[in-house]
């Protein structure tokens, strides 16, 4: 892998019938790839939780993965609301996410902590009423 | 153990025979939470919850889980239900309790051994 891979994902807002499909094909491609089952998870889980944060919160967004030889970057960009108070949204367990966001099985409030535990570097950049870049990378 | 071995012993209905019969099983997981199972449940391992969404076939694919087993009876509609056949993800069902049916799996994976 001499070049670097560029993925973009427009996610949804709202729509949960869809969200994980971005996360599922970009794993699919790096089983494909042949990259280590360890960096796979890592990748799956840390971007799932990303597609789903940006369907909750921020009225979707898009997704770009850059796969290049010693990493994979992911570079989520919404245009929601921003994050208040991000040390208290890294902290697990809390949430802001409604009722009926819980009654699916979400809003544990493990969203960014599960980003920040499965990627090897996280950087939030965040601003109140224009939106929210969130860039994760997992070593390779 | 593989998959298809627990298929067989016949203790929960299969709502949705996957590709993956001959993964290799590896515990019982059992969670609720999308977010939690997300982060721990294992490759290979038998996933009891209640949760019967979309976002649970998610979970179940992007943490290589071996199958999906819903307790209590819990329900998952015909169009998840063919996302899951698409995806090649087994779906069991049972009337058992979360407990009672991570431990049939537990016993039954201890007994082969």
């Amino acid at each position: 892998m001499s070049e670097e891979i560029v993925l973009t994902y427009p996610i949804s807002p709202d729509d949960f019938t869809r969200a994980g499909e971005a996360s599922s094909d970009v794993k699919q491609k790096l089983k494909q790839m042949g990259v280590s089952p360890d960096a796979v998870r890592k990748v799956a889980i840390a971007m799932y939780e990303g597609e789903i944060n940006m369907v909750i919160h921020a009225r979707g967004g898009v997704i770009t993965v850059k796969i290049a030889e010693n990493a994979i970057t992911m570079i989520l960009n919404d245009q929601g609301p921003g994050i208040p108070d991000v040390a208290l949204a890294m902290q697990a367990g809390y949430s802001t996410a409604p009722e009926e966001i819980r009654n699916l099985g979400f809003g544990a409030g493990m969203g960014l902590p599960n980003m920040k535990k499965y990627s090897d570097t996280m950087e939030i950049q965040t601003t109140l009423g224009v939106g929210t870049t969130i860039t994760m990378s997992v070593n390779l | 153990m593989k998959l298809n071995e627990l298929l067989e012993a016949g203790f929960f209905r299969v709502l949705n025979a996957g590709d993956d019969g001959d993964k290799e099983l590896t515990r019982p997981f059992c969670c609720d939470m999308l977010s939690v199972a997300m982060s721990h449940a294992t490759a290979g391992c038998v996933w009891v919850t209640v949760m019967g969404n979309v976002n649970a076939l998610a979970v179940a694919s992007l943490t290589d889980a071996a199958c999906i087993v819903l307790a209590e009876n819990a329900q998952m509609e015909p169009a998840v239900l063919q996302k899951a056949a698409t995806q090649g993800i087994t779906v069991l069902a049972t009337e058992m309790p979360i407990f009672e049916a991570a431990l049939s799996v537990y016993q039954f994976m201890r007994n082969s051994e």
